[in-house]
């Protein structure tokens, strides 16, 4: 089988051109990526720009240490994957699987943080809907910013599970010995996915739990 | 061959990354005023710069990769820019 994966299709000059191109559709869907999590945070812009004070006041609700370890967390899982990829390209084959398996783990430690925090909201009232209840002045508007807090966690929560199955599907295939110098792009494109992912959360953490913290 | 990045350099990121992270969890709580968010935003933006770099191997890639990369930030803006500048002048 390995064969087979490494053999260069017809249309590409050799093996390197063949890898550029894979990398370069990466990208492409990457940007779309872009633009799809653009809309979110296009949309919180403008409800963080018309009510800067209920924002504020809602950011406070979200617990700070949590959201902070849970960045550091994904960082962590940034290594494991990019550490993944390399043990691929300098031939230590018998590395990768474990790379990617501390990457799933990570992920999943995120899962287990993201739970109870999200139980904690439930508990609070604080989830978008009928039983929604914030004390003070900005109640509708504090609304707005748990749809947007819910939605934006849960389609990034939504990636990282795709990312899981694509990283499920690596291990499958390196455990074959699919995987090494001569040919990685798989997990090359899986890394560049999950790099990404990575940096949603990025812009994600500041923008929910730091706005109107001092 | 694709290039391999010295493990030394990842680990530099790593650590990197995990700095900024307190950093900007560090400058919330001290009251800059209407700048706090744009500080954020700086600090995950730079964050975001050395894990495209480094972690997903622009700095080490063709022109061409660079001009998608590039290409996402710049429809970025413009979603930002076109859209804020309605909301923002009314």
């Amino acid at each position: 089988m390995s064969k087979v994966h490494s053999a260069v299709a017809h249309h590409f000059e050799d093996a390197e051109q063949q890898r550029e191109a894979a990398t370069l559709g990466m990208w492409a869907f990457l940007v779309t990526e872009v633009m799809f999590f653009g809309g979110v945070f296009g949309a919180y812009a403008v409800c963080h720009f018309l009510y800067p004070d209920a924002f504020a006041a809602a950011s406070n609700k979200l617990n700070v240490v949590l959201g902070a370890t849970n960045t550091a967390v994904l960082i962590c899982s940034s290594l494991s994957m990019a550490l993944a990829v390399r043990a691929a390209q300098t031939d230590k084959v018998k590395q990768i699987v474990p790379w990617l398996i501390l990457t799933i783990v990570l992920g999943l430690v995120f899962f287990v943080i993201k739970y109870f925090e999200y139980m904690h909201k439930f508990h609070e009232h604080l989830f978008p809907g009928a039983s929604f209840v914030f004390e003070g002045p900005h109640g509708a508007q504090a609304q707005l910013f748990f749809t947007l807090y819910f939605v934006m966690t849960g389609l990034h929560a939504t990636h990282m599970v795709i990312g899981f199955g694509l990283m499920l599907w690596l291990i499958v295939r390196a455990r074959k010995g699919h995987f090494s110098s001569a040919y990685n792009t798989p997990v090359e494109i899986t890394g560049l996915y999950w790099h990404f992912v990575d940096i949603v959360w990025i812009f994600l953490f500041p923008l929910l739990y730091l706005i109107g913290r001092a | 061959m694709s290039h391999v990045v010295p493990q030394k350099i990842y680990l530099l990121v790593f650590a990197t990354l995990l700095l900024m992270t307190l950093v900007t969890v560090d400058v919330a709580f001290y009251n800059f005023g209407w700048l706090n968010i744009y500080l954020a935003l700086v600090i995950a933006t730079f964050k975001a710069t050395i894990v495209v770099m480094y972690f997903m191997h622009v700095k080490f890639s063709p022109r061409l990769t660079w001009l998608f990369a590039i290409a996402g930030i710049f429809w970025m803006i413009i979603l930002m820019v076109l859209m804020l500048s309605d909301y923002m002048t009314r």
